[in-house]
Protein backbone atom coordinates (compact mmCIF):
# COMPACT_ATOMS: atom_id res chain seq x y z
CA UNK A 1 0.00 0.00 0.00
CA UNK A 2 1.43 3.47 -0.94
CA UNK A 3 1.40 5.80 2.08
CA UNK A 4 1.77 9.19 2.00
CA UNK A 5 2.18 12.69 4.63
CA UNK A 6 -1.14 14.71 4.26
CA UNK A 7 -4.09 16.86 5.89
CA UNK A 8 -2.05 20.01 5.25
CA UNK A 9 -2.31 23.14 6.14
CA UNK A 10 -3.51 25.64 3.39
CA UNK A 11 -3.98 28.97 4.59
CA UNK A 12 -4.77 30.06 8.14
CA UNK A 13 -5.82 33.08 9.25
CA UNK A 14 -6.86 35.25 12.21
CA UNK A 15 -8.26 39.00 12.50
CA UNK A 16 -7.04 40.97 13.76
CA UNK A 17 -10.43 43.31 13.95
CA UNK A 18 -13.97 42.70 12.93
CA UNK A 19 -14.89 41.63 10.10
CA UNK A 20 -17.78 40.49 8.08
CA UNK A 21 -16.48 37.43 5.72
CA UNK A 22 -13.21 35.69 4.85
CA UNK A 23 -12.81 34.35 1.12
CA UNK A 24 -10.12 31.49 0.42
CA UNK A 25 -9.63 31.68 -3.06
CA UNK A 26 -7.02 30.03 -5.66
CA UNK A 27 -7.44 26.71 -3.43
CA UNK A 28 -5.04 24.27 -5.41
CA UNK A 29 -6.71 21.23 -7.20
CA UNK A 30 -4.05 19.10 -6.05
CA UNK A 31 -5.96 17.69 -2.59
CA UNK A 32 -9.32 15.20 -2.26
CA UNK A 33 -10.78 16.25 0.43
CA UNK A 34 -10.85 20.32 2.06
CA UNK A 35 -11.66 20.58 6.07
CA UNK A 36 -12.24 24.12 7.05
CA UNK A 37 -12.50 24.77 10.97
CA UNK A 38 -13.65 28.15 12.15
CA UNK A 39 -13.27 29.27 15.56
CA UNK A 40 -14.28 32.72 17.11
CA UNK A 41 -17.09 34.62 17.98
CA UNK A 42 -19.43 37.16 16.54
CA UNK A 43 -20.91 40.58 17.55
CA UNK A 44 -24.62 38.89 17.66
CA UNK A 45 -26.14 35.49 17.41
CA UNK A 46 -25.90 35.12 13.69
CA UNK A 47 -24.92 31.34 12.26
CA UNK A 48 -21.59 31.29 9.76
CA UNK A 49 -22.90 30.88 6.24
CA UNK A 50 -20.60 29.34 3.53
CA UNK A 51 -20.22 30.13 -0.19
CA UNK A 52 -18.34 27.99 -2.74
CA UNK A 53 -17.55 28.41 -6.22
CA UNK A 54 -15.38 28.33 -9.19
CA UNK A 55 -13.70 31.75 -10.03
CA UNK A 56 -16.03 33.20 -7.86
CA UNK A 57 -18.69 31.87 -5.52
CA UNK A 58 -21.60 31.40 -6.14
CA UNK A 59 -24.20 33.38 -4.65
CA UNK A 60 -28.11 31.73 -6.38
CA UNK A 61 -30.16 29.73 -4.83
CA UNK A 62 -28.21 26.33 -5.19
CA UNK A 63 -27.31 25.13 -1.82
CA UNK A 64 -29.32 22.49 -0.32
CA UNK A 65 -29.11 21.32 3.49
CA UNK A 66 -30.61 18.75 5.42
CA UNK A 67 -29.91 19.55 9.66
CA UNK A 68 -29.80 17.52 12.61
CA UNK A 69 -29.79 20.34 15.55
CA UNK A 70 -29.89 20.11 19.65
CA UNK A 71 -31.09 22.90 20.93
CA UNK A 72 -29.96 22.42 25.12
CA UNK A 73 -33.87 21.36 25.45
CA UNK A 74 -34.47 19.09 22.11
CA UNK A 75 -33.43 17.27 19.11
CA UNK A 76 -34.65 18.09 15.97
CA UNK A 77 -34.32 18.24 11.81
CA UNK A 78 -35.49 20.21 8.91
CA UNK A 79 -34.39 20.54 5.27
CA UNK A 80 -33.61 24.14 3.82
CA UNK A 81 -33.42 23.88 0.11
CA UNK A 82 -32.66 26.62 -2.34
CA UNK A 83 -30.77 28.85 -0.14
CA UNK A 84 -28.28 31.24 -1.19
CA UNK A 85 -25.55 29.56 1.18
CA UNK A 86 -24.23 27.08 2.89
CA UNK A 87 -26.36 27.65 6.23
CA UNK A 88 -24.84 26.29 9.71
CA UNK A 89 -27.89 27.12 11.64
CA UNK A 90 -25.51 27.02 14.82
CA UNK A 91 -26.53 29.84 16.75
CA UNK A 92 -24.57 31.52 20.07
CA UNK A 93 -24.63 34.21 22.91
CA UNK A 94 -23.06 37.05 21.52
CA UNK A 95 -19.29 36.93 21.83
CA UNK A 96 -19.55 33.23 22.36
CA UNK A 97 -16.51 31.11 21.43
CA UNK A 98 -17.98 28.24 18.93
CA UNK A 99 -16.18 26.45 16.08
CA UNK A 100 -17.52 25.06 13.13
CA UNK A 101 -15.97 22.23 11.17
CA UNK A 102 -16.75 21.71 7.12
CA UNK A 103 -15.71 18.87 5.02
CA UNK A 104 -15.60 19.14 1.38
CA UNK A 105 -15.30 15.64 -0.11
CA UNK A 106 -13.87 15.31 -3.46
CA UNK A 107 -14.20 19.10 -3.75
CA UNK A 108 -12.26 19.02 -7.42
CA UNK A 109 -14.22 16.00 -9.24
CA UNK A 110 -16.26 17.65 -12.07
CA UNK A 111 -18.82 14.63 -11.72
CA UNK A 112 -21.08 15.15 -8.80
CA UNK A 113 -22.81 18.01 -7.15
CA UNK A 114 -20.29 18.96 -3.95
CA UNK A 115 -21.85 17.41 -0.73
CA UNK A 116 -20.37 18.86 2.41
CA UNK A 117 -20.36 17.64 6.36
CA UNK A 118 -20.57 20.58 8.32
CA UNK A 119 -20.41 19.85 12.78
CA UNK A 120 -20.89 23.16 14.69
CA UNK A 121 -21.65 24.07 17.92
CA UNK A 122 -21.29 26.40 20.96
CA UNK A 123 -22.24 25.65 24.62
CA UNK A 124 -24.57 28.08 24.66
CA UNK A 125 -26.15 27.95 21.36
CA UNK A 126 -27.14 24.84 18.99
CA UNK A 127 -25.17 21.36 18.48
CA UNK A 128 -25.34 21.00 14.91
CA UNK A 129 -24.56 17.84 12.69
CA UNK A 130 -25.36 18.93 8.73
CA UNK A 131 -25.25 17.65 5.23
CA UNK A 132 -25.06 19.94 2.32
CA UNK A 133 -25.04 20.17 -1.33
CA UNK A 134 -24.21 22.58 -3.94
CA UNK A 135 -26.07 22.18 -6.78
CA UNK A 136 -23.03 22.48 -9.24
CA UNK A 137 -20.40 19.92 -10.60
CA UNK A 138 -17.72 22.01 -10.97
CA UNK A 139 -14.78 22.18 -8.67
CA UNK A 140 -14.49 24.43 -6.00
CA UNK A 141 -11.66 26.80 -5.95
CA UNK A 142 -13.47 29.49 -3.60
CA UNK A 143 -15.14 29.14 -0.05
CA UNK A 144 -16.01 32.12 1.82
CA UNK A 145 -17.03 32.23 5.19
CA UNK A 146 -19.84 35.43 6.32
CA UNK A 147 -22.31 36.36 8.07
CA UNK A 148 -25.84 38.25 7.80
CA UNK A 149 -25.76 41.26 9.46
CA UNK A 150 -23.41 41.40 11.82
CA UNK A 151 -19.08 40.79 12.26
CA UNK A 152 -16.87 38.08 13.25
CA UNK A 153 -15.28 39.64 16.47
CA UNK A 154 -11.35 39.74 15.59
CA UNK A 155 -9.22 36.73 17.16
CA UNK A 156 -11.48 34.83 14.82
CA UNK A 157 -9.68 32.31 13.28
CA UNK A 158 -10.28 30.46 9.78
CA UNK A 159 -7.91 27.24 8.70
CA UNK A 160 -8.16 25.42 5.49
CA UNK A 161 -6.70 21.85 5.16
CA UNK A 162 -5.86 20.19 1.99
CA UNK A 163 -6.12 15.89 2.40
CA UNK A 164 -4.98 13.53 -0.40
CA UNK A 165 -5.50 10.90 -0.78
CA UNK A 166 -3.08 7.81 -1.98
CA UNK B 1 -3.54 30.55 -1.94
CA UNK B 2 -5.22 33.97 -1.82
CA UNK B 3 -7.29 35.20 0.99
CA UNK B 4 -9.94 38.10 1.01
CA UNK B 5 -11.22 39.62 4.26
CA UNK B 6 -14.02 42.34 4.11
CA UNK B 7 -13.91 45.56 6.53
CA UNK B 8 -11.21 43.85 8.95
CA UNK B 9 -7.45 43.59 8.83
CA UNK B 10 -6.14 39.68 9.82
CA UNK B 11 -2.44 38.11 9.83
CA UNK B 12 -1.89 35.40 7.68
CA UNK B 13 0.20 32.02 7.88
CA UNK B 14 0.51 28.76 7.15
CA UNK B 15 0.96 25.90 10.13
CA UNK B 16 3.73 23.66 10.29
CA UNK B 17 2.71 20.06 8.89
CA UNK B 18 2.78 17.81 11.70
CA UNK B 19 3.41 14.77 9.14
CA UNK B 20 0.75 12.74 11.84
CA UNK B 21 -2.40 11.98 9.20
CA UNK B 22 -1.04 9.66 5.80
CA UNK B 23 -2.92 8.07 3.16
CA UNK B 24 -3.00 4.51 3.24
CA UNK B 25 -4.99 3.56 0.15
CA UNK B 26 -7.97 4.65 -2.28
CA UNK B 27 -10.90 2.99 -4.27
CA UNK B 28 -12.04 4.58 -6.94
CA UNK B 29 -15.04 3.05 -8.03
CA UNK B 30 -15.17 2.79 -12.09
CA UNK B 31 -17.55 2.07 -14.44
CA UNK B 32 -20.10 -0.73 -13.50
CA UNK B 33 -19.25 -0.03 -9.62
CA UNK B 34 -17.81 -2.67 -7.03
CA UNK B 35 -19.70 -4.57 -4.43
CA UNK B 36 -17.63 -3.03 -1.92
CA UNK B 37 -13.66 -1.55 -1.31
CA UNK B 38 -11.68 -3.89 0.15
CA UNK B 39 -8.06 -2.68 2.31
CA UNK B 40 -5.81 -5.74 3.42
CA UNK B 41 -2.30 -5.48 4.68
CA UNK B 42 -2.92 -2.65 6.20
CA UNK B 43 -0.15 -1.52 8.75
CA UNK B 44 0.24 -1.42 12.43
CA UNK B 45 2.12 1.61 12.57
CA UNK B 46 -0.72 4.08 13.03
CA UNK B 47 -2.87 4.71 16.22
CA UNK B 48 -6.27 5.54 14.58
CA UNK B 49 -7.72 4.63 11.04
CA UNK B 50 -9.74 7.58 9.28
CA UNK B 51 -12.15 6.46 6.00
CA UNK B 52 -13.43 9.13 4.23
CA UNK B 53 -16.05 8.48 1.59
CA UNK B 54 -18.03 9.75 -1.08
CA UNK B 55 -20.64 7.30 -2.24
CA UNK B 56 -23.60 5.92 -4.30
CA UNK B 57 -25.25 2.76 -3.89
CA UNK B 58 -27.15 0.84 -6.44
CA UNK B 59 -29.83 0.18 -3.94
CA UNK B 60 -33.45 1.01 -5.38
CA UNK B 61 -33.93 3.61 -2.97
CA UNK B 62 -32.73 7.32 -1.16
CA UNK B 63 -31.32 5.88 1.80
CA UNK B 64 -28.47 2.90 2.31
CA UNK B 65 -26.26 2.31 5.11
CA UNK B 66 -22.41 1.90 4.99
CA UNK B 67 -21.10 -1.43 5.72
CA UNK B 68 -17.91 -1.92 7.44
CA UNK B 69 -15.97 -5.55 8.02
CA UNK B 70 -13.31 -5.99 9.69
CA UNK B 71 -10.61 -9.24 8.67
CA UNK B 72 -13.30 -10.68 6.43
CA UNK B 73 -15.53 -11.17 9.29
CA UNK B 74 -18.77 -11.89 7.62
CA UNK B 75 -20.48 -13.17 11.13
CA UNK B 76 -23.14 -11.40 13.35
CA UNK B 77 -20.76 -9.94 15.24
CA UNK B 78 -21.26 -6.50 14.93
CA UNK B 79 -23.55 -3.94 16.31
CA UNK B 80 -24.59 -0.14 15.45
CA UNK B 81 -26.15 2.63 16.96
CA UNK B 82 -27.41 5.51 15.16
CA UNK B 83 -28.62 9.56 15.79
CA UNK B 84 -29.97 11.12 12.46
CA UNK B 85 -32.26 13.88 11.12
CA UNK B 86 -34.47 13.50 8.05
CA UNK B 87 -35.55 16.81 7.50
CA UNK B 88 -38.33 16.02 9.68
CA UNK B 89 -37.59 14.72 12.86
CA UNK B 90 -34.48 13.36 15.03
CA UNK B 91 -34.21 9.57 15.44
CA UNK B 92 -32.44 7.81 17.97
CA UNK B 93 -32.15 4.06 17.01
CA UNK B 94 -29.94 0.45 17.30
CA UNK B 95 -29.62 -1.10 13.80
CA UNK B 96 -29.20 -4.41 12.83
CA UNK B 97 -27.75 -5.99 15.46
CA UNK B 98 -26.61 -8.30 15.53
CA UNK B 99 -25.34 -8.22 12.26
CA UNK B 100 -22.47 -9.66 9.61
CA UNK B 101 -21.23 -5.82 9.34
CA UNK B 102 -21.41 -2.11 11.15
CA UNK B 103 -23.65 -0.58 9.75
CA UNK B 104 -23.50 3.25 9.72
CA UNK B 105 -26.16 5.77 8.84
CA UNK B 106 -26.90 7.51 6.26
CA UNK B 107 -25.39 7.13 2.76
CA UNK B 108 -27.09 7.93 -0.60
CA UNK B 109 -29.00 4.83 -2.55
CA UNK B 110 -29.94 5.06 -6.08
CA UNK B 111 -33.06 6.95 -5.93
CA UNK B 112 -31.59 10.56 -5.68
CA UNK B 113 -30.98 13.01 -8.10
CA UNK B 114 -28.63 12.82 -10.55
CA UNK B 115 -25.15 13.46 -9.39
CA UNK B 116 -26.39 13.50 -6.01
CA UNK B 117 -23.35 11.41 -3.70
CA UNK B 118 -23.41 10.78 0.11
CA UNK B 119 -20.46 11.61 2.12
CA UNK B 120 -19.07 10.17 5.13
CA UNK B 121 -16.24 10.56 7.43
CA UNK B 122 -15.43 7.30 9.73
CA UNK B 123 -13.12 7.02 12.29
CA UNK B 124 -11.68 3.59 13.77
CA UNK B 125 -10.34 3.98 17.42
CA UNK B 126 -6.88 2.14 18.89
CA UNK B 127 -7.22 -0.22 16.09
CA UNK B 128 -4.79 -2.63 16.73
CA UNK B 129 -5.10 -3.28 20.15
CA UNK B 130 -5.72 -6.64 21.33
CA UNK B 131 -7.25 -6.31 24.75
CA UNK B 132 -10.92 -4.03 23.56
CA UNK B 133 -13.35 -4.87 21.32
CA UNK B 134 -12.78 -1.95 17.97
CA UNK B 135 -15.40 0.60 17.74
CA UNK B 136 -15.84 2.85 15.02
CA UNK B 137 -18.09 6.96 14.72
CA UNK B 138 -19.27 8.04 11.96
CA UNK B 139 -20.70 11.63 10.44
CA UNK B 140 -22.51 10.74 6.95
CA UNK B 141 -25.47 12.01 5.13
CA UNK B 142 -26.31 13.08 1.94
CA UNK B 143 -29.25 16.02 0.78
CA UNK B 144 -31.43 14.88 -2.47
CA UNK B 145 -32.72 19.22 -2.26
CA UNK B 146 -35.85 18.97 -0.22
CA UNK B 147 -34.97 15.65 1.81
CA UNK B 148 -31.88 13.86 2.81
CA UNK B 149 -30.03 12.58 6.04
CA UNK B 150 -27.68 13.99 8.42
CA UNK B 151 -26.27 11.34 10.89
CA UNK B 152 -24.18 10.06 13.52
CA UNK B 153 -23.13 6.66 13.60
CA UNK B 154 -21.23 3.81 16.03
CA UNK B 155 -20.49 0.52 15.69
CA UNK B 156 -18.96 -2.41 17.31
CA UNK B 157 -17.03 -5.47 16.26
CA UNK B 158 -16.95 -7.73 19.24
CA UNK B 159 -13.59 -9.05 18.61
CA UNK B 160 -10.47 -8.16 20.48
CA UNK B 161 -7.94 -8.83 17.21
CA UNK B 162 -6.24 -6.29 15.45
CA UNK B 163 -7.75 -4.87 12.69
CA UNK B 164 -5.51 -5.59 9.68
CA UNK B 165 -8.12 -5.68 6.72
CA UNK B 166 -11.46 -3.31 6.08
CA UNK B 167 -14.09 -3.84 3.65
CA UNK B 168 -16.59 -0.40 3.11
CA UNK B 169 -19.41 -2.12 1.40
CA UNK B 170 -22.98 -0.88 0.88
CA UNK B 171 -25.02 -2.62 3.47
CA UNK B 172 -28.56 -3.09 1.23
CA UNK B 173 -27.21 -2.20 -2.28
CA UNK B 174 -25.06 -4.60 -4.60
CA UNK B 175 -22.78 -2.39 -5.85
CA UNK B 176 -21.25 1.36 -4.59
CA UNK B 177 -21.59 3.46 -8.18
CA UNK B 178 -19.30 4.40 -10.67
CA UNK B 179 -17.74 7.60 -9.24
CA UNK B 180 -17.99 7.04 -5.42
CA UNK B 181 -14.37 7.33 -3.60
CA UNK B 182 -13.31 5.38 -0.37
CA UNK B 183 -10.06 6.54 0.93
CA UNK B 184 -8.07 5.12 3.97
CA UNK B 185 -6.30 6.88 6.43
CA UNK B 186 -3.76 6.35 9.36
CA UNK B 187 -3.30 8.93 11.87
CA UNK B 188 0.01 8.07 14.03
CA UNK B 189 0.06 8.34 17.96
Amino acid sequence: MAAGSTYTPIATTTLGSAASSYTFTSIPSTYTDLVLIVSGSNAGSAAPLMQVGNGSVDTGTNYSMTVLRGTGSAANSFNNPGDTWFNTFMTSGTGEIYTVTANFQNYSNTTTKKTALFRAGAAGGNVIAEVGIWNNTAAINQIKVLLSGVNFNAGTTFTLYGIAAA
Amino acid sequence: MIGCITAGLFSAGVAASTNAYESIATVSVGLGGSAGAVFTSIPSTYKHLQVRILARSSRADQNEQIGIQFNSDTGNNYGSHGLWGDGSGATAAQLNYPASAITLPWIAGNSNGSNVFGVSVVDILDYTSTNKYKTVRGLSGYDNNGNGQAALGSGLWSNTSAVSALTVKPYYGLLWNQYSVIALYGIKG
